[in-house]
């Protein structure tokens, strides 16, 4: 019964397809209605809504906001009936994922001029899947009023996070809930190495008041003043300072400069009008928008920046700017899932522990500077140790029989995998509360030794 | 007792009519609540890497700490809640219709905003009155040094939900306090009996079947509710872990789907422990036109406690949406007990750009609400009153709903209507707004039918007889006699459904397929994306809570205005 439904629906939606694009294959000129899906902030897609259909008045454009996750979810589910024509967002994994899956179709954008690399990442997908229209990195936000009202110094670097100050005073997003953090933590752990990158991140985790579901969910603390300090993409933080807010933000020297990316989507039906969207986005009148103040995105065509105010970041002049770490796609690529698992596993829903194992250390730390003692300090060196000790090495994590374990799909019944997420994942968490409460325990005992 | 059981089993003959009903309301939940959600949870009995039937992710589950954490924390949120929601509604329901009480209809009104408590704006709000930095922290470590953790781990959940979904227990029983009859309260005084005691012995028992439904309700809904934790960052419960398995890309993992599973059971063995509790008793009284509890006029100081107590409840319930006001207005709030300054350009900008989203929520909320009390009634009619064979498990299938998490049933809605054409158009029958409203219908039905059946446990089934007995037809008889002495608890339905369907976002936002279909929720999502939306998506949340704040006084003066009329009040 199911599967001859299944077989008319799919006889019903291929003539559909059949259908449409009999009737855009024709169409040169752009006109009529352009759907695209995208995770971008309303302030920004209307301005390019206004400014594009302003230049091409016969196509009505129709934006449909959903996270990147549900936006990629939605694109997969409604492949069969495809009726989006452009997907637009920033991370540049989603459109990884896409590609993966056969969604996106080759368009070479017609506008000349635009470098191969910002930062040290390309522009453009290799294989012209999706191209980069802006370019964004990470940095730390924080809310001026709260770190004058809790004395706190301004963070300039990763490393600063990590400092006993900053105590319950730090937020980030979870990375497997927001592309952009995910990218944050990965630079860390190519910049730093996979055992220190590993180390850093759990540091600052230590400090970290909450671990949000929504990427927007930091900025928006941060403006709010319920945290003073926050892991973010760039925009987020210029976007809110221009908006009024008393918020201000740094690039650290480990930063990655990323493009934001737009892709025209597999049987787009309206082909024609998706392409000059893309176009316009690379012209210098639509680069231009990138500027406004509720936007404020480092455009990727460089003539752009003549036009920019005085202080906007310019990754083509200054080389410090996202050119330290040589982000490394394929390392990123081949650890996504396992990565994002371990920072769950070990971070996100262990949180309590980690906070109360590094406060122990801090606690410790303190006393051992008013009367130094060695003992307690090897304690302490063991503490942290303990803390930021991981289950798996960057081999392993690179291994495709652990990804195996994360994203295998049942192609054939012969496929096997040694383990089950669940299995694996219940393995990191037990190693990761009993090291965390083994750290606390040690640090307590170097505290009283310090007494 | 033996004439009972001869008209019962008459009832029992099996009638066209009812079988009809029964088959149609069966083949909707099929369509639309069994098979998309079905299309989605089989992946929870399957062998990943076979294919094949298994229970080894169940027993995943059960060995898996973090899981076993979040069930304890799930479990205990949702008991806390139910204590903190009745404390909440029991003096609100109690004093309102007990007492002659100036603006109980404005103040039950007031009672059921709680519940429209947009998404996402609802949280910031209450981040910024009671969050660790929000206004009453920041004031009372300024003045007095301390501050107080509303808002920390469980605390807020509880807190936030308490506040959210006390107006179920809120409404369903003033319902049944009204409904009860006054005839028994005047013997219980004739026999001595007053005050506390009458209260507790003969006046909140007969109420019992309105508190058991709220009751139950709210225990899961905050189960199985899942923006609110998310929202204030709480991750280990239950339904954020579901969702956060399910919607993250790349992760093909049966665990979301196993946690959605266990929360359908928790759910469903929530309403069988509360029909158990009813079961074996009847709350039905015969006597109608007594319009309820008498009600007393309050001694000088007794009122000034009443009313201290019910502005103190009001304060607190409504905090969020004075949250929310401020917000509209405000500049820059960041930091600081008060916004810097205050200005109407907000509510400028939702006039100019988003009245669409206004008038789709109303269309959408209230055709999806209509459906709910028509099905809710029907089911609640055809478990009660007649002896089908089965006819249970269209209450418990319509309640399993309430457990399906809003992203399942949407990924669900895709997977089964999105390779269907639409006639003419050829249009994916998923982009139809229909779609959308029949998935709010089926969100938002277990309201309804526990309303619809709590109304008809009170109506006495020799009434039906009566009239029977009269002549009147089967047809008449319902549409004459039941519905209208349902009327409270029908209306109780609308109400609930209508207001949550108007703020429901976690299906909405996998079917909104269009700008020009998109409701109020959506646009609300969309606005408080960035830092510059933040104003006018508050702006937006008032709207919302305006039009349904104002739908609920109206149907209130209609129904208040059908009894006068009817004469079943003085």
């Amino acid at each position: 019964m199911l599967r001859t439904t299944r077989t008319l629906r799919n006889a019903a939606a291929a003539l559909a397809v059949l259908l449409l694009s009999g009737t855009t294959a024709f169409a040169q000129d752009a006109s009529g209605k352009l759907v695209i899906v995208t995770s971008f902030p309303k302030d920004m897609t209307t301005a390019f809504q206004q400014a594009y259909q302003k230049a091409n008045p016969k196509v009505t454009v129709e934006i449909l906001n959903r996270n990147t996750n549900a936006g990629v979810k939605y694109l997969q589910e409604t492949a069969s009936n495809n009726g989006v024509d452009l997907f637009w967002a920033s991370a540049p994994d989603a459109f990884e994922v896409l590609k993966g899956a056969g969604l996106l179709q080759p368009y070479k954008p017609k506008v000349e001029g635009i470098p191969a690399k910002v930062g040290a990442y390309p522009v453009n997908d290799p294989e012209g899947m999706y191209a980069g229209f802006a370019a964004s990195g990470y940095g730390i936000m924080w809310n001026s009023r709260y770190m004058k009202a809790n004395d706190l110094p301004v963070p300039k670097e990763w490393a600063d996070l990590t400092k006993p100050v900053y105590f319950d005073h730090v937020a980030i997003s979870a990375p497997s809930r927001s592309g952009t953090t995910h990218l944050t933590i990965e630079t860390i752990l190519q910049g730093e190495g996979w055992e220190k990158g590993w180390r850093t991140n759990k540091e600052m985790a230590g400090n970290y008041r909450t671990i949000t579901e929504r990427s927007f969910g930091v900025p928006d603390g941060v403006n709010s003043g319920a945290f003073g300090v926050g892991i973010v993409i760039d925009f987020f933080a210029l976007s809110s300072q221009a908006s009024g807010f008393p918020v201000e933000f740094a690039y650290p020297t480990i930063t990655t400069i990323v493009p934001a990316n737009v892709g025209v989507v597999k049987n787009a039906p309206n082909k024609a009008a998706a392409e000059g969207f893309v176009d316009f986005l690379l012209s210098p009148k639509g680069q231009e928008v990138l500027l406004e103040p509720a936007i404020r995105r480092l455009p990727v065509n460089p003539v752009t920046y003549e036009k920019a105010p005085a202080g906007y970041p310019n990754p083509f002049k200054d080389s410090s700017l996202g050119s330290q770490v040589n982000f490394d796609v394929n390392v990123s690529q081949a650890r996504y899932n396992v990565v994002d698992a371990l920072f769950d596993q070990l971070i996100t829903f262990q949180l309590d522990d980690l906070k109360a194992a590094t406060q122990a250390i801090y606690k410790a730390e303190a006393a051992l500077a008013k009367k130094p003692n060695d003992k307690a300090k090897a304690l302490l060196a063991e503490a942290r140790d303990l803390v930021a000790a991981m289950p798996v090495t960057a081999e392993q994590a690179a291994d495709p029989q652990l990804a195996g374990a994360f994203t295998v799909e049942r192609k054939s019944a012969k496929d096997t995998v040694p383990e089950r997420q669940a299995q694996v994942e219940q393995k990191w968490a037990a190693f990761a509360k009993e090291n965390y409460a083994a750290a606390r325990k040690k640090a307590d005992e170097a505290l009283a030794l310090a007494r | 007792m033996t004439s009972l059981a001869l008209t019962r089993d008459r009832i029992a003959r099996v009638r066209p009519g009812p079988a009809l009903a029964a088959l149609l309301i069966a083949a909707f939940l099929l369509l639309f609540l069994v098979v998309p959600v079905v299309q989605v949870i089989f992946v929870a009995f399957q062998d990943k890497t076979t294919g094949a039937f298994t229970l080894v992710n169940f027993a995943d589950f059960f060995g898996n700490d973090l899981f076993m954490r979040s069930f304890a924390n799930s479990f205990y949120v949702s008991a806390m809640s139910v204590v903190v929601a009745s404390l909440l509604a029991l003096p609100l329901a109690y004093l309102t219709t007990r007492f002659e009480f100036r603006g109980s209809v404005l103040i039950q009104s007031l009672g059921i905003i709680p519940l429209i408590m947009p998404p996402f704006i609802g949280a910031v709000a209450m981040q910024l009155l009671f969050g660790r930095n929000g206004s009453v922290n920041l004031l009372l470590r300024d003045h007095f040094g301390f501050s107080i953790p509303f808002m920390e781990g469980l605390n807020g959940v509880i807190f936030v939900q308490s506040i959210h979904y006390f107006p179920f227990i809120l409404i369903n029983l003033s319902a049944s306090l009204k409904n009860i009859d006054r005839a028994m309260e005047e013997s219980a005084q004739n026999l001595g009996c007053h005050g506390f005691r009458l209260f507790r012995r003969i006046v909140f028992p007969l109420a019992m079947p309105g508190y058991v439904a709220g009751a139950s309700l709210v225990f899961i809904k905050v189960f199985d509710d899942l923006g609110t934790p998310l929202l204030l960052n709480v991750n280990d419960m239950l339904a954020p872990q579901a969702y956060l398995r399910i919607s993250s890309i790349g992760i093909s993992d049966p665990m979301g789907y196993v946690i959605s599973v266990v929360l359908i059971s928790c759910s469903l063995l929530a309403l069988w422990v509360s029909a158990l509790a009813m079961r074996g008793k009847d709350y039905a009284t015969v006597q109608r036109g007594g319009g309820g509890l008498a009600k007393r006029r309050l001694k000088p100081l007794e009122m000034v406690a009443a009313y201290g107590i019910v502005l103190l409840i009001l304060v607190l319930v409504l905090a969020p949406h004075v949250g929310l006001g401020l917000l509209s207005f405000a500049t820059i709030w960041s930091f600081s007990p008060v916004p810097d300054a205050f200005t109407l350009k907000h509510y400028q900008t939702v006039f100019t750009e988003s009245g669409q989203y206004i008038t789709n929520t109303l269309l959408y909320a209230s055709l999806a609400a209509l459906l709910d009390v028509v099905i809710g009634t029907a089911i609640a009619y055809l478990v009660l009153r007649t002896k089908l064979p089965g006819r249970q498990w269209l209450d418990y299938i319509a309640m399993a709903a309430l457990a399906v998490p809003g992203v399942v049933l949407g990924i669900g809605y895709l997977r089964s209507f999105y390779g269907v054409p639409m006639p003419f158009t050829g249009q994916p029958l998923s982009n139809f707004w229909l779609i959308l409203v029949f998935a709010l219908a089926i969100r938002r039905l277990p309201y309804a039918l526990r309303a619809c059946t709590a109304a008809l446990q009170q109506v006495s089934s020799s009434l039906e007889e009566a009239a029977e007995n009269l002549g009147a037809t089967k047809l008449r008889t319902v549409s004459r006699i039941v519905v209208p002495l349902m009327s409270g608890g029908i209306l109780a339905g609308f109400v609930t459904s209508f207001a949550t369907a108007a703020v429901e976002l976690s299906a909405t936002i996998m079917l909104v397929h269009s700008q020009s279909d998109a409701p109020l929720a959506y646009g609300l999502y969309v606005y408080m994306q960035s830092a510059a939306g933040r104003g006018p998506g508050a702006a937006l949340g008032i709207f919302a809570v305006i039009i349904v704040g104002l739908g609920t006084y109206l149907s209130h003066v209609v129904i208040e205005r059908g009894r006068r009329e009817r004469g079943q009040d003085q």
